[in-house]
């Protein structure tokens, strides 16, 4: 499908026309650069891959740096891989916003907000153990049982427990494009997308 | 942050309406829409806090309607809202005045802000 890359900007809320406040996210989509294009006969598949994002000369190698070279292109940030252009789709060819249109459904991808080691309390939304008071003293955010003794005397993979929760790859799918303002590569989707503001997004059809 | 409340500035218009904050006094009128037809209902009573900056900024009325007390959230920048009248300037020492809500008859009256020339 094809898709783009953005920044995360904000929220804010919008009207529709039936005067229903509708909330949004503002992202920064585009203009994305083509770095190559992938062919069957060359790569075994066809796709694109588009970059965004400034990044300093002098933290790119010298490899990305004769990469960039060949698309014409400052070197950038974020690259990545999408299939469902169109042929005529060349090097260095400029991807704008304007690939999407009002009213059209997309995935957002992004990397939601890290929250560091968190118990299962706030990971996967277990109730705790026992009361907070008649003597109880320690049980309040625990798990609980984690499974039987003797037999099967191991537990079960994917048992769900404390550990690193967020900062992980989310996708959101089916929202809603409610603007294109190409002329400054803004698309505003309804509802939220995983991240921070200033985080990168593929937003895709 | 600042870019997305100047963007939504460009997006919704928010028409201008009189200065009011919590402790007012004021009517709103707004369109109410019953199938095809539209028209015009008023909500009286006291503005109990103003919430939220820019576009998404809303404020909360509240009024005694038949002994039970009635409270409405209207966003400023709705396009339903038709007018908005200024009955009486009270005078509150809070922005958000939910003690408001535990008052009833004598007690529930708010002193007028007496306003002086310039």
């Amino acid at each position: 499908m094809p898709g783009i890359i953005g920044r995360k900007v904000g929220m804010t809320s919008v009207y529709s026309a039936e005067g229903k406040a509708t909330p949004c996210t503002v992202i920064e989509a585009g203009p994305c650069v083509v770095t190559q294009v992938k062919t069957a006969d060359k790569d075994g598949y066809e796709a694109v891959q588009i970059g965004f994002g400034d990044k300093k000369e002098k933290n790119t190698p010298n490899a990305m740096k004769g990469h960039f070279k060949k698309a014409k292109t400052e070197p950038l940030h974020k690259l990545i891989e999408v299939d469902g252009f169109a042929d005529d789709v060349k090097l260095g060819d400029m991807i704008n916003v304007d690939i999407f249109a009002e009213g059209e459904y997309v995935d957002v991808t992004g990397t939601s907000k890290g929250k560091g080691f968190q118990g299962v309390v706030k990971r996967h939304g277990f109730g705790g153990v026992g009361q907070r008071t008649h003597g109880q003293h320690n049980r309040e955010r625990a798990p609980g049982s984690i499974g039987a003794a003797s037999y099967p005397a191991r537990v079960f993979k994917g048992m769900r427990m404390a550990g690193q929760t967020g900062n992980e790859k989310v996708t959101v799918q089916n929202l809603v494009v409610l603007k294109v303002l190409a002329e400054k590569n803004l698309l505003l989707v309804k509802g939220s997308i995983p991240g921070p503001k200033g985080s990168y997004v593929i937003v895709k059809k | 942050m600042d870019f997305v409340k100047e963007l939504s500035k460009e997006l919704v218009e928010v028409k201008d309406w009189p200065e009011f904050s919590a402790g007012d006094n004021i009517t709103v009128t707004y369109k109410i829409k019953e199938g095809d037809k539209e028209r015009l209902q008023s909500f009286q009573g006291v503005v109990i806090q103003r919430k939220g900056s820019g576009v998404t900024e809303t404020f909360t009325i509240r009024k005694i309607s038949n002994n039970v007390g009635v409270e409405r959230i209207f966003p400023i920048a709705s396009p339903f809202i038709e007018e908005i009248k200024i009955n009486k300037h009270g005078s509150v020492r809070r922005a958000r005045i939910f003690y408001f809500r535990e008052r009833r008859g004598k007690s529930a009256r708010i002193k007028e802000k007496k306003r002086f020339a310039n």
